[in-house]
């Protein structure tokens, strides 16, 4: 009997199990702390730091590594390009996931989280960018939900609401373009209304064009970087055609990035260029300005035209995770480091440990709830009762695994 | 709700690209302020630093007691800013160009004409009122922070060690006060020993900054801070000294901070607009183009389905043909080889007849 306990206990004490128990903990002691002592306790904010961590990490780079929703959804439905249509459950399904992540972190920062629906619903600042960037948020976490729907729907075997849906594919993935242009767009014109507050490096009035185009090649390399990552852990979980079309996807979306970086880094140059900025580069900022342009922008745009020229795998998911870290390094540059340029280093911020806790312990919740819903639901295979085409090796069904397997 | 349905006027006719400067472009309209608004014009060659305007504001609001004193003057040694439980505070600045001693000032809440604040909340919790007050209300307030990012002036605090009711803390001009007749004065103009703050009307204020000035050329920079910065505030200042030694920055511009985001903001009805044709567009010429890659792949396999049918039916007619001549000849065989046979036959039999014959 306590062989049996003890062999059960070993069986849940893998790593991974113990690292994600102890951010689960630390995550739920700074949360209660958090919403007994108020901000200041867990936090190094000030009245010139008013956003941090959480809004830099969780909202901004959260928004934008969560574009591949709309990138991959509009590749396939809208340009036409169905080879990717086995990509498209999975990024919809970070994208849900992700924004509600984001959501849930905006819990902790705002004061006074219930309140959250006001703007919508009790007193609206149609002049605030901030009012468009939670309408946006608002409305296309509703459509990235109904687009989820289906997958779930599908394992639980209701058939007519999930058909209805899919009917109205199109037309929610046109509708969650449009959200994704004006909010990831308008997450950089945040910082429009403070010129005074950043480095003319970083401030641009074409930061929200910047910040759209950036979150079309984050959107492309978090796919590239998730499919890895899914392909170690959940390889069971995948049918015939989305390894069949993992590849070709990899390569697509690769070539994608490079492009859109390649416009990236031209209209950065051009926004130097107009703000005549130029003599900055040659101070410190210039110097930390040019290592995200060059070293975060241009060198990916090369290392995945290379990489696809040779078909070389390897390199496009490092690529993949370069890209992703100049994104975020883009969004800290702006947010934290070109924001409050101006102040003298002591007033400056730097994130206290429990604010890294509740930015790692989100990420950790989104892992979890992701691994759940791919080891059950049909994101990765396509439902055998759900297909849109018969299949053409009927052979194939041995080795799809039935959506009542419970995973690991 | 006036200032506010204006905002929104001037965000809806700055149409066009997200460049700052389209909104003013669009209309003929120019915001001056409310025509009798009031102000308090802060006069920095009369200021001796004594905190009594501190100890004033701390007084009528109610706000906590500090932890030094007012009269402790050692607190000027260091510069400081608002904070949530300081509404105003005076700076000194030493070691200015030119001037012997130190000179003072105040600083708390410029009231703008076109607050940042009032255009970056995005529950409209703040209101610029015609009184010439930006006040804010705590019943809609989310607690985003957002006013603070966008003020130039650094003004609003949060109460950060609110853990559920934090409240945005900021100079309202002592406008609760002075509507309910508790006070004719803002706290801090009535605690000023020296005069060195003026309440009135933004106009006479203006006029009466200028009258300094002409009375007394050599004191003054001929220069009001606050008539044009930042489109213009409430509160207004006058030094003897440059006002970027007294910790008011030069090179905030004229432009009034809703301009600055109304541009980009007018760009999302306009995304909204003609995204939707646009991609549908683009999914219909996909469609079409799938369309007629299918219809011509269908027409190539008809077409040499068709071509295959007719060299088959060829080969066929061809095999006919054959066949038929082939049958015709062997008929033809047949036929005289029976003829032959026959002839044959009919030879032996005469010939037989002739010998039965010649037996007989």
């Amino acid at each position: 009997m306590s062989t049996l306990k003890t062999e059960n206990l070993k069986q849940y004490l893998t790593p991974f199990h113990i690292v994600v128990g102890i951010i689960l903990l630390l995550g739920g002691f700074v949360t209660i702390l958090r919403f007994t002592k108020g901000l200041g306790a867990v936090t190094n904010l000030t009245d010139n730091y008013p956003w941090g961590l959480w809004i830099s990490f969780d909202l901004l780079c959260g928004v934008a590594l969560a574009a591949g929703g709309y990138t991959t959804s509009a590749a396939c439905y809208v340009f036409g390009l169905k080879r990717f249509h086995s990509a498209v459950r999975p990024a919809i399904l970070t994208a849900f996931l992700g924004y509600a992540l984001v959501v849930f972190a905006l819990h902790y920062d705002v004061g006074r989280p219930w309140r959250l629906p006001y703007p919508f619903f009790v007193q609206s600042g149609p002049t605030s960018v901030l009012f468009e960037v939670g309408l946006c948020v608002f409305l296309y976490l509703i459509t990235l939900f109904i687009e989820w729907v289906p997958a779930a729907l599908e394992w639980l075997g209701i058939r007519k609401p999930r058909d209805i849906i899919v009917k109205a594919t199109l037309a929610l993935t046109i509708f969650g373009v449009v959200l994704s242009t004006m909010h990831q767009s308008s997450l950089g014109a945040l910082f429009l209304i403070a010129p005074s507050k950043m480095h003319p490096l970083w401030y641009s009035s074409f930061i929200p064009l910047f910040f759209f185009v950036s979150s079309i090649a984050a959107g492309l390399s978090m796919v590239i970087f998730e499919s890895t990552l899914s392909h170690h852990y959940l390889h069971d979980k995948m049918d015939e055609t989305y390894l069949k079309e993992h590849d070709g996807v990899t390569y697509g979306f690769a070539k994608g990035a490079a492009m859109v970086l390649v416009l990236y880094f031209f209209i950065k140059v051009v926004g130097v260029a107009l703000d005549n900025s130029w003599s900055y580069l040659l101070t410190g900022y210039g110097a930390w300005f040019l290592v995200e342009l060059l070293g975060f922008v241009a060198l990916p745009a090369f290392l995945y035209a290379i990489a696809v020229r040779e078909k070389n795998l390897t390199l496009i998911r490092w690529t993949a995770v370069l890209t992703v870290l100049g994104i975020v390094l883009n969004r800290f540059n702006v947010s934290l480091v070109a924001f409050n340029w101006h102040l003298p280093p002591e007033m400056r911020y730097f994130p206290r440990w429990h604010e890294f806790v509740i930015s790692i312990f989100v990420v950790t919740i989104g892992i979890l709830v992701f691994r759940f819903i791919a080891s059950r639901m049909p994101i990765f295979y396509e439902h055998p009762d759900f297909r849109e085409h018969e299949p053409v090796e009927l052979e194939e069904h041995e080795l799809k695994p039935h959506p009542q397997t419970w995973g690991h | 709700m006036q200032r506010r349905t204006f905002l929104g006027l001037l965000g809806a006719a700055g149409m066009g690209a997200a460049v700052s400067t389209t909104a003013q472009a669009a209309g003929v309209k120019h915001f001056e302020g409310y025509p009798d608004s009031y102000g308090v014009l802060f006069d920095a060659t009369r200021c001796i630093g004594c905190r009594s305007c501190e100890a004033g504001c701390n007084q009528v609001n109610g706000l906590p007691a500090p932890a030094k004193p007012f009269d402790d003057l050692g607190v000027l040694d260091k510069k400081r800013r608002t904070d949530a439980q300081t509404f105003t505070v005076v700076n000194r600045f030493d070691q200015i160009p030119g001037v012997a001693g130190a000179v003072f000032r105040k600083d708390q809440c410029q009231h703008c004409l076109e607050p940042a604040c009032a255009s970056a909340c995005f529950v409209a919790a703040f209101t610029k009122t015609p009184q010439g007050a930006v006040i804010w209300d705590e019943s809609v307030c989310v607690g985003c922070r957002y006013c603070m990012i966008a003020c130039p002036f650094e003004i609003p605090t949060y109460e950060y060690n609110e853990p559920l009711t934090p409240r945005v803390m900021k100079c309202h001009m002592c406008h609760p006060h002075i509507t309910t007749g508790k006070l004719t004065v803002p706290g801090c103009v009535g605690a000023c020993p020296t005069e060195a703050l003026v309440y009135g009307k933004r106009k006479d204020l203006l006029a009466v900054a200028r009258q300094r000035f002409a009375a007394f050329p050599n004191r003054y920079l001929n220069h009001i801070y606050g008539e044009r910065e930042m489109g213009g505030t409430n509160w207004l200042y006058i030094s003897g000294v440059p006002f970027k030694y007294i910790g008011l920055r030069e090179d905030l511009g004229v432009t009034p901070a809703p301009e600055l985001t109304s541009g980009a903001l007018a760009v999302v009805p306009i995304i909204s607009a003609a995204w939707p044709v646009l991609l549908t567009g683009i999914y219909a010429i996909n469609k079409r183009r799938e369309k007629i890659a299918t219809e011509e792949k269908k027409e190539a396999v008809k077409e040499a389905l068709a071509k295959a049918k007719a060299q088959a039916k060829e080969e066929l007619d061809k095999a006919l043909a054959k066949a038929e001549a082939e049958k015709k000849s062997a008929i033809e065989r047949e036929v005289k080889k029976a003829l032959e046979e026959a002839a044959k036959a009919k030879a032996e039999a005469e010939a037989g007849a002739g010998q039965t014959e010649e037996g007989e």
